[in-house]
C-alpha cells in the first residue's frame, strides 16, 4: 500500500515537473518570438524608442515567472519578457506597451521594457539598476505588516546592476529584514558593452552573497531544466521562511544591448562555449528527447504562437495614437495639489 | 502647556500611528532611540513593530517606502538630515515621483527631512533642499513655519495620496512653539498672511517666516507696515495668496534659506513679474544665503545665511527704490 502511494507520488511529481516544463517552454518560445517581431518592428522603423530583447536568457527568466504565484511580487528587468508572460502578464500588455498605445498599462507615457502593474505584483521598472531590488523588499515588508504569510519577491538584476549602491543596500536590507527575496543575477557576461573583468573583481558574483547573510545558488542559465530547479529551490526556501536568496546564473545575452547595438564586443569564443548555447533550443531538443514532445508538436506550437503575435501586433497597430490634447498632463494623484503652469510651458499648436 | 515644533512633529506621527493601521516610520535610530533629534521618541514603545531602525541605506529606505506604499501602506521615512536624502534622491524623483504618472498608482510617502542651518552644523548638516524636490513633477513639498503647521501639514502629508518632502527646520524644533495643537487647519497649497502690513510684502516659508516677522516688528518701530506671507507648501505654490498681497503694497521681498540660483525665492519672484507686473511699484527683490557650501563657524555661518538684521535692511532698501 505504501509502496503504491509512494509511486502515485512520484507519477504526480512527475507529470507537475513534466507540465512545468512544458509551460515553459510554451513561455520561452512566445518571449522569442515577440522579440523576433519587435525586433523587425523597431527595424522597419515601426517603433518609437528602443528595443530590448531577452534572447539567450528566457530559461533563466521563465523560471522564475513560473515558480511565483499569485500574491507574489516580480519586479522584471530589461530581458524578462518570459518571466513577465509566466507571471501572467498578458500578451496585448507587452506589445502594447512596446507600441506606445496609449490603451496599454503605461498608457504610452512610458514604453518598451517599462511596464508593468504594481498592484498586481508585476513591478514597473525604472531605468536605474539595482533600484528595484529595495521596492521588492518594501512591498515583503508590506505584505508582513499586513500578516500575509507565505508570499515571495523576486528582483531580477544583471551583472552590471551588482556593481551599483543600491544592490548594496538592497540586498543587506533584506538580509537585516530577513524577508523572502529572491535576487536572480542573470550574468550575461556584459554590462551594455563591458565585460565582467571591468565591472567586478570576485572570482565569482555568487561568492557575495555570503557577505551579506544570503544563500548563494549557482545555475546554468542556458538549461530550462536547471533553472527551473534552482529557481525553484531558492523560491521554495524564501516561502519557507529561510530569508533572502541570491541565484547567480551563467549565460550569454544573444543579442545587443538593444536593437540599435550590434554587440561586436562579444568575444567570439564565448559564442562557441557552452555558454553561448541557446537555451530555447537545448529546452526544445529536450523536449524530443524525454519524448514530451516531438517536433511535430514544437514545430506546431511555434506556428500557433507566431499566429497568436500576429493578431496580436495587429490589433495593437489599430489601437489610437495617443493624444497630447487629451492627455491629462497632471503627474500627481491628488488633483486638488496639482498646480496650473499653463501659461509657463509650452503652448498648444494652433 | 506649550508645546514644541518637535513634540508637534512627534504628536502627530504617534496619532497617524494610533489612527491609521497603514502607517509606519522607518529611519536611522528612529527606534529605542528616538531619532537623533528625538522627533520619534517612545514611538516605538508605543506601537511596537511599526517603528523601525533602518541600515544606513538611504536609497533601499525609500525604495522599502515606495515599494511598502504600492502594497497599501503608508509610510513616513525620517532622513537623519536633509543633508543625506542625496544618496536617496534616485528613488525619490525617478521612482516615486514617477510612479503615478506611469502607472496610474499612487505613491503615498512622506519623507521627513531635518532641514536648514544650525550654528556650527556645518557644510552637510545644514542643507535646505526643497528647491531640489519642487523641481521635479509628482512630488509636494511642504515647509512649515510654526509648530501648528508642522503638526497639521504632517497629516496631512500621510493622508496625501502623493509623495510629500516634509521639510522641517533644525532651528525651529525647540524654538517655536504653540499653547495647543490646532484641531482645524489651512489646507496644504494655502498660504497664510503670517502679518497683514500696507508698505511692503516679504514672502517667505520656514524658519525664514520667522525672521521675516521679527524684522517686521523692528521696522514697525520706523512706521513702516510690512506684510508678511509665509507659503507654508513651496509646491504647490500659493500664487494667488502672494500676489492679492503684492497688489496691497506694491513690493515684493522674498526671503529664503536656500541657495540663491533658481530656487522658490526665483519662482516666486517669475511668477509675479510674469502675471503681476503692473501691481509693482519697484523692481521685486529677494534674499537669499551666499552660493557657497554652509560654513561651520557660527561668526561665518551667521553672515552666510538671511538674518533679521539682513531681512531688514533689505526691506529698508527696497522701501527707498
Amino acid at each position: 500500500m505504501l509502496q503504491t502511494l509512494e509511486s502515485q507520488d512520484a507519477v504526480a511529481a512527475a507529470s507537475t515537473w513534466r507540465n512545468q516544463y512544458l509551460q515553459g517552454f510554451r513561455y520561452m518560445l512566445l518571449a522569442r518570438l515577440m522579440d523576433d517581431k519587435m525586433s523587425s518592428l523597431y527595424r522597419t522603423g515601426k517603433i518609437q524608442g528602443g528595443v530590448f530583447l531577452g534572447r539567450g536568457q528566457e530559461a533563466l527568466s521563465v523560471a522564475i515567472g513560473i515558480s511565483l504565484k499569485k500574491g507574489d511580487v516580480f519586479a522584471p528587468l530589461i530581458r524578462d519578457g518570459a518571466g513577465r508572460l509566466a507571471f501572467g502578464e498578458p500578451l496585448l500588455d507587452a506589445v502594447r506597451t512596446f507600441l506606445g498605445s496609449p490603451l496599454g498599462p503605461m498608457r504610452a507615457r512610458d514604453g518598451n521594457v517599462h511596464r508593468g502593474n504594481p498592484r498586481q505584483g508585476h513591478l514597473a521598472m525604472i531605468s536605474h539598476l539595482g533600484a528595484m531590488i529595495s521596492v521588492v523588499n518594501g512591498t515583503l515588508m508590506a505584505k508582513r505588516f499586513k500578516m500575509l504569510s507565505g508570499h515571495v519577491g523576486v528582483a531580477s538584476v544583471g551583472d552590471g546592476a551588482t556593481s551599483t549602491g543600491s544592490f548594496h543596500e538592497g540586498i543587506n536590507q533584506a538580509a537585516v529584514e530577513k524577508l523572502p527575496l529572491v535576487l536572480v543575477v542573470a550574468n550575461n557576461q556584459y554590462a551594455y558593452s563591458t565585460p565582467n573583468e571591468r565591472e567586478f573583481a570576485c572570482a565569482n558574483l555568487a561568492d557575495k552573497a555570503v557577505g551579506y547573510g544570503v544563500a548563494p545558488h549557482e545555475v546554468d542559465g542556458t538549461d530550462l531544466e536547471a533553472c527551473l530547479q534552482t529557481v525553484g529551490h531558492a523560491v521554495a526556501l524564501a516561502r519557507q521562511g529561510e530569508g533572502p536568496q541570491l541565484v547567480v546564473a551563467q549565460l550569454l545575452r544573444l543579442c545587443g544591448h538593444g536593437e540599435h547595438d550590434d554587440a561586436h564586443y562579444v568575444d567570439p569564443r564565448l559564442k562557441s562555449a557552452p555558454l553561448g548555447r541557446d537555451c530555447l533550443q537545448v529546452a526544445e531538443e529536450q523536449l524530443w528527447q524525454r519524448g514530451w514532445a516531438d517536433r511535430e508538436t514544437t514545430s506546431r506550437l511555434r506556428q500557433e504562437l507566431a499566429q497568436l503575435l500576429e493578431e496580436t501586433v495587429a490589433r495593437v497597430q489599430r489601437d489610437p495614437a495617443p493624444d497630447p490634447y487629451r492627455e491629462n498632463w497632471r503627474a500627481l494623484a491628488s488633483a486638488h495639489l496639482a498646480e496650473q503652469f499653463e501659461s509657463y510651458t509650452v503652448a498648444e499648436a494652433m | 502647556m506649550s508645546i514644541t515644533y518637535l513634540e508637534a512633529i512627534r504628536e502627530a506621527q504617534a496619532r497617524a500611528l494610533r489612527e491609521d493601521p497603514r502607517v509606519f516610520i522607518y529611519g536611522q535610530d528612529v527606534g529605542a532611540f528616538g531619532g537623533a533629534f528625538k522627533a520619534t521618541k517612545n514611538l516605538a514603545r508605543e506601537f511596537p513593530g511599526r517603528v523601525l531602525d533602518s541600515p544606513i541605506s538611504e536609497d533601499a529606505i525609500v525604495g522599502a517606502a515606495i515599494g511598502a506604499a504600492i502594497e497599501g501602506m503608508r509610510p513616513i521615512v525620517e532622513m537623519q538630515f536633509a543633508d543625506f536624502s542625496t544618496p536617496a534622491i534616485t528613488q525619490i524623483v525617478n521612482q516615486a515621483a514617477t510612479l503615478y504618472w506611469r502607472s496610474q498608482v499612487p505613491c503615498p510617502i512622506t519623507i521627513r527631512l531635518p532641514s536648514g542651518g544650525t550654528s556650527g552644523g556645518g557644510p552637510f548638516h545644514s542643507q535646505s533642499l526643497e528647491a531640489v524636490y519642487a523641481h521635479f513633477p509628482g512630488l509636494i513639498v511642504m515647509t512649515p513655519a510654526t509648530a501648528e503647521d508642522a503638526y497639521s501639514m504632517l497629516l496631512e502629508a500621510v493622508a496625501i495620496e502623493d509623495p510629500v518632502i516634509f521639510c522641517e527646520h533644525k532651528l525651529l524644533y525647540n524654538h517655536c512653539k504653540t499653547d495647543e495643537l490646532p484641531v482645524d487647519a489651512m489646507p496644504v497649497g494655502k498660504a497664510r498672511i503670517a502679518r497683514a502690513g500696507r508698505d511692503l510684502t516679504i514672502v517667505s516659508y520656514s524658519a525664514m517666516t520667522q525672521d521675516s516677522l521679527a524684522a517686521a516688528e523692528e521696522l514697525k518701530g520706523e512706521g513702516v507696515e510690512i506684510e508678511v506671507v509665509d507659503l507654508r507648501s513651496i509646491k504647490p505654490l500659493d500664487t494667488d495668496t502672494v500676489m492679492a498681497s503684492v497688489a496691497r503694497t506694491g513690493r515684493l521681498l522674498c526671503v529664503g534659506e536656500a541657495w540663491p540660483w533658481g530656487g522658490v525665492t526665483a519662482e516666486v519672484i517669475a511668477r509675479v513679474a510674469t502675471e503681476g507686473f503692473d501691481l509693482l511699484d519697484a523692481p521685486p527683490q529677494r534674499l537669499n544665503s551666499k552660493d557657497t557650501p554652509i560654513p561651520f563657524h557660527p561668526s561665518l555661518w551667521t553672515a552666510h545665511r538671511p538674518t533679521v538684521r539682513s531681512i531688514a535692511a533689505a526691506a529698508r532698501n527696497l522701501l527707498r527704490m
